[in-house]
């Protein structure tokens, strides 16, 4: 449906089955965009070309940018970006927030309970063999005491929303989520854009990010070292989030370090300073688990740090998230949140999932591969888009390939439904566009839980696409979170 | 400072002066070789080799531009311009946070004009305009780093890399002419000679800072007395000890002044006391490549305990120390 009697700016923006964050079904602006819409529809069209240019002036200034090597000049790219903020209620907000405290809270809980008594799997709330066969499930962690009982200090959890409206957990990332990095600088680059629009529209700060991160990190710090040395440890300058590691340790103050900088003696860790060795008290990872210890896991992986497991063993060194953390983000056990939350809290999830079909069992596998063309596939332990197939987008071979790969292994597949995510206003060439979105909050679990209030908002640039990760052609927007 | 990114930065900076020198070589044998005859073409490349410290794989092989084309460009050889360029980038990369962004792009625009030139150019005018070009930008590097890098750990990393480099260049330069080169000739000079003689000032830029300390009254002696010798020449070897000692002292209090350095201090003082009251006289009188050869073990000791003190210590050495 087109919205009759439309500014030209507007002449291509289609309202359907999707939920839209701007427009009510009847095609009128809902409250909390109607102002944003106002000074939009008045900018003239060159004046926001203007602007635009103007943020991406700003990135590329701020360095926010990747490298694609072998062309011209080393061309930096900066990261796709949209112009329009996404803006969620403060209503909405506190309700997500609830959600989510939850969610993280019984997903800790639950980790701890796996990798000690196993009580959930003893009373059969979660079955043994999703857990055990899962392929991030680490059996090292057995028995192991972490600081303040902390399994995941830092999530990044993708919420959508339901064509009702209503906002549901599309997936956990509870290993090493990225993307903070662009939620801040998206902030800092509108602020300067549209400086009156935002003040009319008293927005909820999140600049305190690094801060909160720093304090969690420290209050996950070893017992007896009450001036904990804090490192962030990267892959390394070949991986597409290094941006974000160098932007974080520098907002943090501290020391961005690879493998190679790091020993361990004792099982004590210490970086390898000029000054001689340096203790190391917490560390950041954002490395994987399979690459960070070669002793203790993959033994060909040169990315990590040969001893760290052991002295993360002896309690002498944290480790933000911990290991073993990626079976509680596996894709089957997903199905199970709720249930969990339920366990552990004695609440029911105030987040839904989606709805979600397991492989394993055969009457679900049979109503899978007979509606695939209707269905997202998805491979349980990837992330970032890779390993899905999105039924209505395939074609029959593609369908096919997917069809014998779930009866090769029903375990790694999980499938739902295709949602039709929420859609909010895009600046497309001269005019507005709708695009679908996701939102992914930061969450932040130390001595207590930090939500900042916002997050990235991802956007699948290309008409029609559901896909917003960035490895796949999605791009950003900044999200204010209101006051009132 | 992390021992990683302390060596980067050395590495960057030793890699750029690598570059610079060899331009600068190139640039002045390519042009003497139009004054001289064809038949002293095997002699002056051959040395010319021996000053880069006889990069492997490379030998004189009769054709001139062909020996220059692959010390410029050819990305088999490490000691070509381009390959210390590009090294020198492949160590900025791993740094990228620790140097101002102006650093890096003007490092990265170099390393693109150096590997889009056209790699077969004709022979003469544009290979000289190539070698221009490099230089430009590393002069320009040079400049950006000194006016927007805190001049603190990681810069006198910087310039430790660059003077090490430099003074082991230049002593390797005055190394390759045999001792009877040094000596005062009995013979009246050869217009020949001179070519030579303000050929290797030339490759020092060191030739109009010589006429203004000796007037163009050129030889051997006073050539070698101002090379080695001089407190003021920034491309003299003494120069460069200073400036490398005054580096090393800096590092040395930044770090707290601990123990750990004391060795590396000790030989750079006295390497450094070493060139300072030395007289050329007395070094003319004796072994000028002995002494010569004495000065580059020296710097290579430097290096040595450099790696051993700051970059790649042993981990239980450093614990007796560090607690």
């Amino acid at each position: 449906m087109v919205l009759p009697g439309v500014p030209p700016a507007l002449k291509n923006y289609q309202l359907d089955g999707a939920f839209d964050e701007m427009f009510t079904p009847h095609g009128e602006a809902r409250a909390h965009y109607a102002p944003l819409l106002e000074t939009f529809m008045q900018l003239p069209a060159e004046e926001l070309q203007r602007r635009k240019l103007a943020a991406e002036v700003s990135f590329l200034n701020q360095g926010i940018t990747f490298t694609v090597y072998g062309e011209e000049e080393g061309t930096e790219r900066i990261f796709p970006y949209d112009l329009l903020p996404r803006i969620v209620t403060n209503a909405e907000w506190e309700l997500i927030e609830r959600g989510l405290t939850q969610r993280i809270t019984a997903l800790n809980l639950f980790l701890r309970d796996i990798y000690n008594e196993g009580k959930i799997l003893a009373d059969a709330v979660v079955p043994r063999e999703i857990v055990f066969s899962c392929r991030h499930f680490r059996r090292q962690m057995r028995g192991l005491q972490v600081p303040r009982n902390v399994y995941i200090a830092v999530v990044g959890t993708d919420l959508i929303r339901m064509p009702s409206g209503e906002f549901v957990v599309l997936e956990d990332n509870l290993r090493v989520p990225s993307g903070v990095s662009y939620m801040l600088t998206n902030r800092r680059v509108m602020k300067r854009i549209f400086p009156q629009l935002f003040q009319q529209y008293g927005v909820r700060p999140i600049e305190h990010y690094s801060q909160a991160l720093l304090g969690t990190l420290r209050s996950l710090a070893p017992e007896g070292r009450p001036e904990p040395t804090i490192v962030l440890l990267t892959p390394g300058v070949y991986n597409s989030a290094y941006f974000e590691h160098t932007y974080l340790a520098r907002q943090m103050g501290i020391e961005l370090v690879e493998g190679r900088d790091l020993v361990t003696h004792d099982n004590v860790v210490y970086m390898r300073t000029t000054t001689g060795l340096r203790r190391v008290d917490v560390i950041y990872r954002r490395v994987d688990d399979d690459f960070i210890d070669p002793l203790a896991f993959r033994t060909d992986s040169v990315l990590g740090v040969a001893g760290l497991f052991n002295a993360y063993r002896a309690g002498n060194v944290t480790l933000a998230n911990a290991f073993g953390t990626g079976v509680a983000d596996d894709k089957a056990l997903y199905a199970y949140v709720p249930q969990i939350i339920k366990y552990y809290l004695g609440e029911e999830a105030v987040l839904k999932n989606v709805e979600t079909f397991l492989l394993t069992d055969p009457v679900q596998r049979q109503h899978v591969l007979e509606n695939m063309d209707k269905l997202v596939v998805k491979a349980v332990g990837e992330s970032g888009g890779y390993g899905m197939l999105i039924g209505p987008h395939s074609s029959k071979a593609q369908q096919d390939e997917f069809a014998e790969m779930i009866k090769a292994d029903p375990r790694n597949y999980i499938a739902q439904p295709t949602i039709a995510l929420s859609r909010a206003p895009c600046l497309v060439g001269d005019g507005i566009e709708p695009r679908h979105v996701d939102l992914r909050p930061y969450i932040l679990f130390g001595d207590k839980v930090t939500i900042v209030p916002g997050g990235l908002t991802r956007v699948a640039l290309r008409r029609g696409s559901l896909v917003v990760n960035s490895s796949q052609g999605g791009g950003s927007k900044d999200t204010w979170v209101l006051n009132q | 400072m992390l021992a990683r990114v302390a060596t980067s930065l050395y590495w960057m900076s030793r890699y750029l002066e690598r570059a610079e020198h060899t331009v600068r070589l190139l640039e002045v044998n390519l042009n003497l070789m139009l004054d001289e005859g064809e038949d002293t073409n095997g002699r002056r490349w051959t040395r010319v080799l021996n000053a880069l410290g006889n990069p492997k794989g490379l030998e004189w092989e009769g054709d001139a531009y062909g020996l220059a084309r692959a010390l410029m460009f050819d990305e088999h050889h490490a000691a070509s311009i381009m390959c210390c360029i590009s090294s020198a980038r492949e160590n900025a990369r791993q740094v990228r946070e620790q140097i101002s962004s102006d650093q890096w792009q003007r490092l990265n625009r170099l390393y693109h004009e150096v590997t889009q030139q056209e790699r077969d150019l004709a022979q003469d005018v544009q290979l000289s305009d190539f070698l221009l070009a490099a230089m430009e930008g590393v002069h320009l590097f040079q400049g950006v780093t000194d006016s927007t890098m805190g001049h603190g750990e990681g810069w006198h990393f910087i310039q430790l890399g660059r003077y090490l480099e430099r003074a082991s260049a230049t002593v390797r330069l005055l190394n390759v002419y045999p001792v009877e080169f040094w000596q005062h000739a009995d013979r009246a000079p050869e217009s020949t000679d001179y070519l030579e003689w303000i050929g290797l000032l030339r490759s020092c830029t060191a030739f109009e800072a010589y006429c203004r300390v000796y007037t163009a009254d050129v030889s051997p002696d006073r050539i070698l007395e101002f090379l080695l010798l001089d407190a003021k020449f920034p491309h003299a070897i003494r120069y460069s000890v200073d400036a490398l000692q005054t580096a090393l002292e800096a590092i040395h209090r930044e770090g707290g002044g601990s123990r750990r350095g004391e060795t590396l201090k000790r030989i750079g003082g006295r390497l450094q006391a070493q060139l300072s009251f030395a007289d050329v006289q007395e070094i003319a009188m004796h072994d000028v490549v002995e002494y010569l050869r004495a000065i580059s073990s020296q710097l290579q000791l430097v290096n040595v305990e450099i790696f051993h003190q700051y970059f790649d210590y042993p981990i239980v050495a450093a614990l007796a120390t560090s607690s």
